[in-house]
This record gives C-alpha cells, structure tokens and sequence, in this order.
C-alpha cells in the first residue's frame, strides 16, 4: 500500500536518472534525426514520467484502484488525442471517387 | 397555550431536519442530505429562471413576424435558456440532489467520503450560477449555449468572458460532486454490499462520475481558452491566424456530447428504482442493466463527432462517428428492454412515480430512436440545426430527464421530508406534464423535418400551425410545473405524515425512519441478499 | 521545535483525527489517498484538452512551430526542468520525512521544496519577461521576423496558455506547501500527515505536466535550426 517506506537512496537514484534523462533529450534534440526527433522527445519523457509516477509518487507500491485510475485518464486523454486527430489527419484524403 | 383544538404534540423524533435550526446551522452544515435539499432550492430557482427565458421564446414564436422582441434579443433568449437549464439545471438535477441524498443512505454509510468538499461543491455552483446570472443581467450573450468560435473569440460583443468564467466555476462543482460520489462509492459501502448487490441508481451514479470526472475539465479548458482569447487576445482558434474553429467544437462536444449522458444515466438510474418497486419485481437482468451504465459512459466519448458532420469534418472521421453512435444505442436498448421485461407480469401499480417512469420510457425512447436518425450522416445533412435536433435534444433531456426527476423526487419526497405529496394533485400533474411535453415538442420534429432552422426569430406563414400548438404546448408544460411546486411545498407542512418506508421497497435507505437521523442509520446496516427481493405483493398503503 | 517533544502524540495523531463518517483509519486513508488520484485524473483530461490543441496545430504548422520554438530560451528551460525535478525530489522527501514522523527533517524538505518551486517561478518569469521585451507575446504588438509569422503567433499563444497555466498550478502548489508548513512548524506536526502524502501527488503530477511541456515546447525544432 501507499504506506511503503520508501528508502531515500532510491529516491536519488530517481533523481539522477530524471536529470540524465533531461540531458539526454537536449542532447538529442540538437541532432537532425528527422521526423524521429519528436518520438525520441516524447519517449524520454514517457520514461521520466513513468519514473515520477512509480517512485515518487509510490504507485509501484499502491493498491490496484489506483492504477485503473491512472489507465483510465490515460485512456480517455488518448480518445480525446485520437478521435480529433483521426479527423485532421483524414481530412486531406481524396473524397470518395464518386462523380455526378 | 392556544385553546384551538391542534393536533396532539408528540415529541418528534430526532432527525436531520430538526437537529438543529437557524440559517447557519443549514448553510455551513456538512450533512449530505441538508446540500441536497440546499441543491434543491438553488436549481429550482435555475429552472424557473431557465423556464422563463423559454416563455419568452415561445411567445416570440407564436407568431411568423419578429414582433414581440429585436433578434438580439431573440438570439440572448435562447443562448441564456440553453446556458443556464443544461449547466445550471440538467447536469446538476438528479446527482446534486437525489444523489446527494441517496448515495450515502443506499449504500449504508454515513456521509459522503468529503462532506466538507460537498458543501464546498455547492457553493462553487451557487457561486458560478450568481456570475452567469449576472452575465445575464449586464446584457446577457449572444452566442448560443455552444459558444461557437469564431463568433464567439472574435465578434460577440456580449458578455462571453463573464459566462464563460460562471460556466467554468460551476464546473468544479460538478467535478467535486462527481469525485464525491466515486470515493464514497468505492470505499464506504456497507458490510456485506457488494458491487452486484447495489442499487442500480448507484451504479448509474458511479457512471455518471465517470464521465463528469474525464469530460468535465475538457468543457473547462475549452471555456477558459476562449476566454484567454477574448481578453489577452491569445489565437488559439482565431482562423485569422491560422487557428481553427472546428478544434473548438472538438473540446467543446468532448464534454457536452457525454454531458447528455450526465443527465440521462442518473434519470435511468431513477428509473430502475421505480420500475422494480412499483411492479414488486426483480429487475430483469440485474447485470446488463448496471454494465450498460458503464458501457454508456464508455462510448457517449466516442460518439461526439456526429456534431460536426457538417461543421467540415472529415467525411471519414465522420463515418466513424457515426457507426459509433449507433452503438451507444445498444446499451441504452438494453436497459429499456429490460424495464419491459421487468414490467411483464409484475403486479403494477400506478402511483405518481410509476406514472413519472412510463412517461421517461417512451419519451427517452422517442428520442433515442430520433438521435439514430441524426447520427445517421445523409438525414443529418437535411435536419441539421432544424428544429428536428431540439425535440430530439427536449425528448431526451426533458422527457427524460427531467421526467425521471420528477419521478424520483416524488418517489423519495417522503423520506426526504417526512411527508406524503397528495397523490390526486400528483397524478392529475403528471398527466398534465405528459400532455405539454408532447404538445410542445412533437410539433417540433415535423417543423425541423420540414426545414424551419433553429434560433430564427420569424419564420415562413406556413409554420404557424405548428408554432402554435407548441407555444400551446409550453403553457401546458409550464402549468405541469407549477402544480407540483405548490402541492410539494404545501405538503411540507400540512401532508400527511410519512411511514419509514410508504412503498415497500426494499434498498437501505428505506430502512431507516423517514425523515432520517443526522447520520442516517443508527446501526450500520448489513446487506445480505441482492437488489430488489420484491416479492409479488402490492404494499399496504398508508 | 525539537523532535522528540512529539513523539507520545505523535503516535496518538499520526494519522490524524478520524472523521465521523469512515469507520477506521484505513478506510479514511484509502477514500484522501483516492479522491486525489481521482482529481489528477480531472487533471490529465484539463491539460490534455491544450496537448490535444497544440498537437494539432503543431502537426499543421510544422516549420512555423519550430522556427517559433528556436526562439525560446533552451538553457532557461533545462535548468528549470533540472530546477523542477530538485523539487521533486525534496517533496519525495517530505513525505518520506513524514511518514517516519521526523518533524525537523519535514519541515527542512518542505521549504526546500518552496524555495525551488518559487525559482522554477522566478526563471519562468525572468523568459516571460523576455517575450516581452521580444514582442513575443500574441497580441496587436505581436512582431515575429521571418515566415509564417501568423502560425508562430498561434504557437506562442499555445506557449503562454500551457506554461502559464502550469504556473498557476505551481503557485497553488507552493500555497498548499506553505499552510502545510505553517501547521507543521507552529501547530505541530499532528493532523496532517497524511495531507503531506496527498499534496505530495498533487506536486509530482505538475511536475509531470512540465516534463511533457518541456520537449513540446522547447525541443521541437532545434535539429533544424
């Protein structure tokens, strides 16, 4: 439960690793790696927010509930990001090939 | 004292009415039941405040010509009956008051997981219903209840921002309500409820939470960047920059397409309750009633593209949509189809809240078979901001909704206040509710059908006709309305005295005297067999 | 304040008083612990109404987005994602201080957790302050030399709408910091352990918010600078 005593030096270890993932992804961006740039962007902070999330915010140790919820947000925000993103990126495609 | 023969006085028992007296002791009181009969009076103001601005439409309609008001006028009517009956009525009706009442005792427990937080949550609304109204009073705003961009960024020179700012407040009382409810449920219930065994109004409870908690602060940021493009001239959806106003009406239909289902999944809930008891039966298929309240709540977010079909979204997002919204039909079936069946055999009878649930059937029926016309892309390109889409939206929301409402309010008036409604008044209301629905908005299916577009102030001489009997119409309903507002309050004082449980129900919150103690039960209760063990018999009536 | 002073009440009062309406300790626990994760869920879906905006919009207006993100300070930005995560790090802390019932240690945490969030403030001020200077800021004296000026307006309101509004969350954040020490310093540290954890998460979750801002707004376009 979320009543996990945490030892500290995990905590720096966090710590490290969010700030050497920082660098990392400036360093990245400074590279012409294409299209490609934004995913290793979004990637890295998938990880970092992942790291916040199961350390610092104890969900390693929480009860199940707790992390349906986090899914469900998580779920919805990418309905929400999907479904209106599914419209633009379909917009430019050619109509349907009828011709009255 | 008095020499006038008065009834005998009789140490009333204590309950959450009588603990304690005086303004403050109800308006700092933690009390669930207390915020619920606060929510009470406040969206009873709202509705006839809402009401009124519909007079004034209907009024203006009676007649071809644009005679009784100037089309600005006109135009802040409608936008400020829209605003105020769906953010200040409609989502907050049955949650915020039966809800509130009702979650805490059906479940055993006693309060909300956050009484403070649901007190808060009333001041929030009553706080953000005060700037809309104000908004209202300034000059009222011009925009429709959508807040359409770029009319509303860039050109309306009402009081968008002011609105917005209220609409954006009573939000977080929707949200602060909607976390109430899904704590309280998930941690709070009684020993012995499990999740099969609850009340079908807390499962549909539970999943109007979940949409109130995901779409809620979608419609927030959406309102609070239209006011950051208002006042520090940001251009988020200003076309002039490249912006685009159909991303507008994505975040705003994200939340205000599920935001029916706020409304309607409670009203089902209600509907649940007073099916089973009033036909003494079980509930047929007490699973597929409470999975497709989840089910609702889960796909009313996929569905809010049927908006924009004609707003230039992609034909193929659109396409999608559409299938889509034909699947939020199915569970919506499910649940009429299985109130049919619980009906079957079941030995009737027709008290006022039965009335009430006929009435949310086959008007919730009408107009969800309506929203499949809609949502299909060929018959919306004809009836698209007709007057097809507000029968279709009044069916729902107000013959479902607030039908339901009634229906509930009625059911559960004696535990609320300790006192019997007349049933003859009640009945006679009902029926006359039923008749001005009906009156008002079918002939509104069949001006849209016919083309008369929505939010005009004057209309072609051949449409008279039908204006007519709906203006008609609309007095009949408004005199439904007024008939229970007078009986109800008069039965506060002078109705007869309600037995604990005057229909023989079977949930919890029947199980413990009427009005009910401050902490609702004096023993936790324990729950040790499903929802709804009627047994065939009719209750013996008080 | 010394440590030990607390400790009988302290074991009284670690939890907090219970209120009237849970039965123990652990059911109250579980509904706090699960009415914040909820409000962060809220929370996803507000932010996520503005990533959803920007990432349209970014999709559309590629070049003009990342011509505009040139345009920001990056070093301003990684210190204050470095900043940002420091105070992660002491609110971690704080809660880990807490929960062994280490008053001192709490409150040490606590202000450093303020002070760092209130850089990470100052350093947003100091860029905002810059934009200003720049003529940055969307508006009539919006001014940006090169191509597709109107779209690079569209990305700085997209700028200043989720930075600001992350700012809002940060300052609401150092308020709660600030009752939360205020009680622990002067009230002793009794009823609120558990509120420590809980605003906790709330701090975590802004700072999350950044890390996704981060790369969005200040790393999009410099491979093509």
């Amino acid at each position: 439960m979320s009543d996990h005593i945490v030892p500290i030096r995990t905590y720096f270890v966090i710590f490290m690793t969010l700030l050497i993932f920082t660098l990392i992804t400036v360093g990245v961006a400074l590279v012409d790696l294409g299209r490609f740039n934004v995913v290793v962007a979004l990637a890295i902070a998938g990880i970092k927010a992942t790291l916040v999330v199961l350390f610092f915010m104890h969900v390693r140790w929480s009860s199940p509930l707790t992390k349906i919820f986090i899914a469900a947000s998580l779920f919805w925000l990418a309905i929400l990001l999907g479904f209106t993103a599914a419209d633009y990126i379909s917009r430019a495609w050619t109509p349907l090939g009828l011709s009255w | 004292m008095s020499t006038v023969p008065v009834e005998p006085v009789v140490e009333a028992p204590r309950n959450y009415l009588n603990a304690s007296y005086g303004v403050k002791s109800w308006l700092l009181t933690t009390d669930h039941k207390r915020i619920a009969l606060l929510y009470l009076v406040t969206i009873t103001i709202l509705f006839f405040l809402g009401g009124a601005f519909a007079v004034m439409i209907r009024l203006e309609l009676a007649t071809p010509q644009g005679d009784l008001m100037t089309p600005d006028t006109y135009n802040k009517m409608f936008t400020l009956h829209g605003i105020i009956m769906v953010f200040f009525f409609l989502v907050p009706s049955i949650p915020a008051t039966l809800g509130n009442f009702l979650v805490p005792m059906m479940i055993g427990a006693r309060d909300m997981a956050f009484p403070r937080i649901n007190l808060l949550s009333w001041y929030v609304l009553t706080i953000g219903a005060v700037i809309s109204i104000s908004a209202a009073v300034m000059g009222g705003v011009d925009t429709g209840w959508t807040f359409y961009t770029p009319y509303s960024t860039t050109y309306s020179n009402t009081y968008v921002t002011l609105m917005a700012v209220g609409i954006f407040i009573a939000g977080f009382s929707s949200i602060l309500t909607g976390l109430n409810f899904i704590v309280t449920i998930h941690t709070m219930r009684a020993p012995g409820l499990t999740w099969f065994r609850m009340p079908l109004f807390i499962w549909s409870h539970y999943a109007t939470a979940i949409i109130i908690m995901l779409g809620t602060p979608v419609i927030a940021i959406t309102l609070l960047l239209v006011g950051a493009e208002r006042t520090l001239k940001l251009g988020i959806f200003d076309p002039a920059l490249g912006g685009d106003p159909i991303l507008f009406q994505h975040l705003f239909w994200f939340y205000s397409h599920p935001a029916v289902y706020i409304m309607v999944l409670p009203a089902m809930g209600v509907v649940s309750e007073l099916i089973t008891c009033f036909s003494r039966k079980r509930i047929f298929g007490y699973s597929f009633v409470a999975l497709s309240s989840v089910a609702i709540a889960i796909l009313s977010f996929l569905v809010w593209g049927h908006h924009l079909f004609v707003s230039g979204q992609s034909v193929y997002a659109g396409m999608i949509f559409s299938l889509l919204s034909f699947m939020v039909a199915v569970p919506s079936a499910i649940k009429v189809f299985n109130w049919t069946a619980t009906l079957y055999r079941g030995s009737i009878s027709y008290d006022t809240p039965m009335l009430y649930a006929f009435g949310f059937i086959g008007l919730f029926t009408i107009g969800g078979l309506t929203g499949l016309f809609v949502a299909t892309m060929a018959i919306d390109l004809h009836v698209h901001d007709t007057y097809f889409i507000i029968a279709h939206f009044h069916y729902i929301m107000v013959g479902g909704t607030v039908m339901a409402y009634m229906g509930g309010l009625h059911y559960w008036w004696p535990k609320m206040t300790g006192r019997m409604y007349p049933e003859g008044w009640a009945k006679f209301s009902a029926l006359v509710l039923f008749v001005g629905f009906n009156l008002t908005f079918f002939p509104q299916f069949i001006l849209g059908y016919l083309g008369m577009p929505r939010r005009y102030y004057a209309y072609p001489e051949e449409f008279q006709v039908l204006n007519v009997m709906s203006s008609a119409g609309a007095t009949i309903l408004g005199v439904g309305y007024l008939i229970p507002l007078v009986y109800l309050f008069w039965s506060m004082r002078y109705g007869e005295r309600a037995s604990s449980n005057p229909w023989g129900a079977t949930s919890l919150e029947w199980q413990t005297p009427s009005p009910p103690p401050t902490e609702n039960f004096t023993v936790t209760p324990v729950v040790t067999e499903e929802a709804y063990t009627y047994s065939h018999e009719a209750p013996e009536h008080v | 304040m010394s440590d030990t002073a607390t400790v009988p009440a302290l074991q009284e009062h670690v939890h907090g008083p219970l209120k009237h309406q849970f039965d123990d300790i652990a059911q109250q626990h579980e509904a706090d612990t699960l009415g914040m994760w909820l409000f962060l869920a809220t929370e996803v879906m507000f932010f996520g109404g503005m990533f959803t905006g920007y990432s349209i919009y970014r999709s559309q207006y590629h070049e003009a987005f990342a011509a505009a993100s040139n345009h920001l300070d990056l070093l301003m930005g990684t210190i204050n994602t470095g900043v940002l995560i420091g105070s992660s790090l002491t609110m971690a802390m704080a809660v880990h201080a807490a929960a062994l019932g280490r008053r001192r240690a709490l409150i040490i945490c606590l202000i450093a957790t303020m002070v760092l969030g209130c850089g990470f403030l100052g350093i947003k001020a100091y860029e905002y302050h810059h934009k200003f200077v720049e003529n940055l800021v969307p508006g009539p004296n919006f001014h940006f030399e090169g191509n597709s000026a109107r779209e690079t307006e569209v990305f700085y309101s997209f700028y200043f709408a989720m930075t600001g509004l992350h700012a809002i969350h940060m300052i609401i954040g150092v308020g709660i910091l600030a009752v939360l020490t205020f009680y622990a310093w002067w009230r002793g540290f009794h009823p609120q352990n558990k509120h420590i954890e809980i605003t906790g998460l709330y701090w975590h979750f802004v700072d999350i918010v950044w890390i996704f801002l981060f790369p969005l707004l200040y790393l999009v376009g410099h491979h093509e600078k």
